[in-house]
């Protein structure tokens, strides 16, 4: 059956006009068998142009549209409404894009006009055998996954849960908190730490609308976009934390002491154990790996000890499945790994700490309980040398990029130095200083002038121990000298890293990673905390190095993002996706493995589609053998068709 | 003497990058010969060697496959299948005696509206010594 296609020429002013002989493009068109109706006018695109298109369509009962303008990109929608306005499926209406692929780039107007006419007829050839056809509609699972409890996640579950949506929050780690639990104060204002955390963290254990699981990981993530499955792993504490009443009696027995992460090194932690006196949840985890066994017969002294019952040892590591729609990634950073950076004495010196560390000695609830103690051994140290961009801004070696947060907490790390020890000296090797942020040049200034702190501009080539000293050799490039310093300790403002395993992550969750292996963006400026998934959003430093202001913001945004979707009984998807012929699939199976989106299965030895998975690229299309796979809206039969209408007499 | 001979020539851009390349092309108003019509299609994943051979049988003198760089691809790795097919297309092409000339596969960003008109310059440049494309095309 013929279709009764109308074309609409725009002239665009001169933009098209100038160059195209936009009446004869109309003329021309007038002469295919599909079409009803053509005419040319000013500016399609304006209220009197989309009013023209619409009551063409009344008054020429047409039932598809072809509009030669602009790119699609600018006006398709607009058309595409115009086309429903006029009472017409809006897939009945297709773009000839004659000004960016035609107008303005050719001069010779007898040609461009010939070239405008294929681009048409071709468009024509596409039009007449579209299927109309709706939106898909999805229901959506209104809960949402917070993957990672650090300052981003806590943040982005909050708002999502303030917001009235039940959210999972999936910490790996026995506690939330994240690294910013670990620091003393924070720049520019220097608020404890954890003063300003705790209650957040707390808020977020008392939430009614938030399900905790710490010491858990997402091992998978199936589904889509409103209609994710997540597989998590429980692991088992051995401690039921209902039952436990923080007594300490377990710990006080246990005959095993390791390396408190915590603490990063600069003190020992038992096999069960809490990891810092506010951790929530408020309880002990009996690190397996540490632990002796689980046997009585092996230990069992914290099992013995317990009064109220509370140590189990055969709790059992548990799989918990969830449904949620959207899902907020918050995995978060850690230090450049100390083997990179043996030149530096780091691992090597107890006296060359890292920034976080130093963070801990720092700490009024730290290791020394505030004071500034060498760990080696234990006096106050009188010459301390900070040195930033280790790691950072190294392409040759280290990392390309520059981590944002080092000039700042070196700055703040100083002035902290020396409010505790006020007779000693404070050294920065530094590049540039970079204080970009609000008050954040102030600090560095309040640092230098008012804390006395030396800022020597210049690397470090070297660092050894000699005489119970750690000589540091470097260079004031501004005074055009070399420097010897006898420092008792050294503070290493090392690389900020995606958080470990973060790679290996990424792969199981199918979002992309930048060069660096950060989280990759949707786009950079536009759409900083979705990714190319739909349904999955980004915050906090598992994207890139940022400060708290910036986790926080991006975490708020995250969880905006997520809402947009949890706030919604549907999600509307593209009808153009792949359609099966079951008579001519042979079950082969070449376009399941092909599918860049798993959208394709096999069922009944015949090739499904999975409408909301596919995204319409037509891979499938091009690798089917039997031609039993096809995008609808632009088949194989219709591109044929569109090359003997843009190949031409 | 007799007008000088102009190639046609059929390109399948990719809506993502190359489609988008050619836009950016016309916006910076640079010029190229009009010998070439686009027909977008969603990704260079989707462009079967059918198509290509349907246009030198419909009487194109060459065919230009352009899609995302690889590694780029909006949807994934549609163009690493495209550039995998590509190359087998390309052996076919030499083996039926077609001038490999004739075809062509090109990477074009949403950027690069330069490189799209410098490859529709040289594409059409390349074709003109070969004269009409006669061994595929079937007379209607």
């Amino acid at each position: 059956m013929k279709k009764r296609t109308g074309v609409f020429v725009c002239h665009c002013g001169i933009n098209i006009a100038g160059t195209v002989d936009v009446k004869n493009v109309a003329e021309e068109l007038m002469k295919h068998s599909d079409v009803t109706h053509s005419e040319d006018y000013v500016y399609m695109c304006s209220d009197p142009g989309q009013k023209l298109i619409e009551n063409s369509i009344k008054e020429h009962n047409l039932d598809s549209v072809v509009v030669a303008c602009c790119s699609p990109n600018l006006h398709e929608t607009t058309f595409r409404n115009c086309a429903k306005a006029g009472g017409i499926n809006e897939f009945q209406c297709e773009i000839a894009n004659i000004r960016e692929q035609c107008s303005w780039v050719h001069k010779d107007k007898l040609k461009a006009t010939e070239k405008a006419i294929k681009i048409t007829r071709s468009t024509v050839e596409h039009v007449v055998k579209n299927k109309s056809l709706e939106p898909i509609s999805i229901p959506v699972t209104r809960r949402g996954l917070v993957i990672g409890g650090g300052i981003a996640g806590i943040q982005a579950a909050l708002d999502m849960a303030n917001s009235g949506y039940e959210v999972i929050l999936v910490e790996k780690s026995p506690s939330i908190g994240g690294h910013m639990i670990q620091l003393s104060e924070t720049f520019p204002t220097l608020d404890c730490s954890q003063c300003i955390l705790t209650p957040k963290m707390v808020d977020v254990s008392k939430h009614p609308k938030i399900k905790l699981l710490t010491y858990s990981e997402v091992q998978e993530i199936t589904g889509y976009v409103g209609n994710f499955k997540a597989k998590i792993l429980k692991k088992p504490t051995y401690v039921d934390p209902d039952k436990c009443t923080l007594c300490d009696k377990c710990v006080d027995v246990c005959p095993i002491v390791v390396p408190n992460e915590f603490d990063i090194g600069l003190t020992g932690r038992k096999a069960i154990y809490i990891p810092f006196p506010q951790a929530i949840p408020a309880t002990y985890t009996l690190d397996i790996v540490n632990c002796p066994g689980l046997l009585p017969i092996a230990c069992g002294k914290c099992i013995d000890v317990c009064e109220p019952g509370a140590i189990d040892y055969d709790m059992k590591p548990e799989i918990i499945e969830e449904e949620i729609g959207s899902i907020v990634l918050a995995t978060g950073y850690d230090l450049y790994d100390k083997e990179n950076m043996k030149e530096y004495g780091y691992g090597k010196y107890a006296d060359v700490l890292d920034g976080l560390q130093f963070e801990r000695l720092l700490s009024a609830s730290g290791p020394t309980m505030g004071e500034v103690l060498r760990p080696s051994d234990h006096k106050v140290p009188k010459e301390v040398v900070f040195i930033q961009c280790v790691g950072s801004r190294d392409p040759e070696l280290h990392c390309a990029y520059c981590s944002k947060i080092c000039c700042m907490y070196t700055a703040k790390h100083a002035m902290l130095y020396k409010h505790h020890v006020p007779d000693g000296q404070a050294y920065i090797f530094y590049i540039d200083i970079r204080s970009g942020g609000k008050d954040y040049e102030e600090f560095v200034q309040r640092a230098k002038e008012e804390d006395g702190v030396v800022y020597l501009r210049g690397k470090v080539s070297k660092i050894f121990e000699e005489n119970g000293k750690i000589t540091v050799w470097g260079a004031d490039t501004l005074a055009g000298k070399d420097i010897e310093i006898n420092a008792d300790m050294v503070v290493l403002a090392t690389a900020m890293r995606p958080t470990k395993g973060a790679e290996e992550f990424a792969k199981k969750l199918k979002v992309s990673l930048d060069k660096d292996g950060f989280l990759s963006e949707a786009h950079p400026k536009l759409r900083p905390v979705e990714s190319v998934t739909s349904g999955l959003f980004f915050a906090g430093a598992a994207q890139a190095p940022k400060d708290i202001p910036e986790a926080v913001a991006q975490a708020s945004g995250a969880a905006a993002k997520a809402i947009i979707i949890l706030s919604q009984d549907h999600l509307f998807h593209s009808p153009i996706v792949a359609e099966v012929s079951l008579n001519l699939c042979t079950g082969c199976g070449m376009c399941v493995d092909v599918c860049p989106y798993d959208a394709l299965s096999l069922k009944d030895n015949k090739a499904e589609v999975n409408e909301v998975l596919c995204e319409g690229c037509g891979t499938c299309s091009a690798t089917c053998l039997r031609a039993a796979i096809e995008v609808k809206n632009i088949t194989p039969g219709q591109i044929y068709e569109m090359i003997d209408a843009s190949v031409g007499g | 003497m007799a007008e000088e001979f102009e190639p046609k020539i059929i390109a399948f851009l990719c809506k993502w990058c190359s489609s988008a390349g050619s836009d950016l092309a016309g916006v910076s108003r640079m010029k190229y010969p009009p010998n070439v019509v686009p027909i977008t299609v969603m990704c260079s994943g989707s462009v079967s060697p059918l198509y290509i051979f349907n246009a030198f049988q419909k009487g194109a003198d060459g065919v230009l496959v352009s899609g995302c760089h690889p590694g780029d691809c909006h949807y994934i790795k549609g163009n690493f299948y495209a550039r995998r097919r590509i190359a087998l297309v390309k052996e076919l092409i030499e083996y039926i005696g077609l001038e490999p000339q004739r075809f062509k596969m090109s990477w074009v960003s949403a950027a690069e509206g330069k490189k799209y008109t410098k490859i529709i310059q040289d594409f059409v440049q390349e074709l003109k010594p070969l004269g009409p494309q006669k061994k595929l095309r079937r007379e209607k």
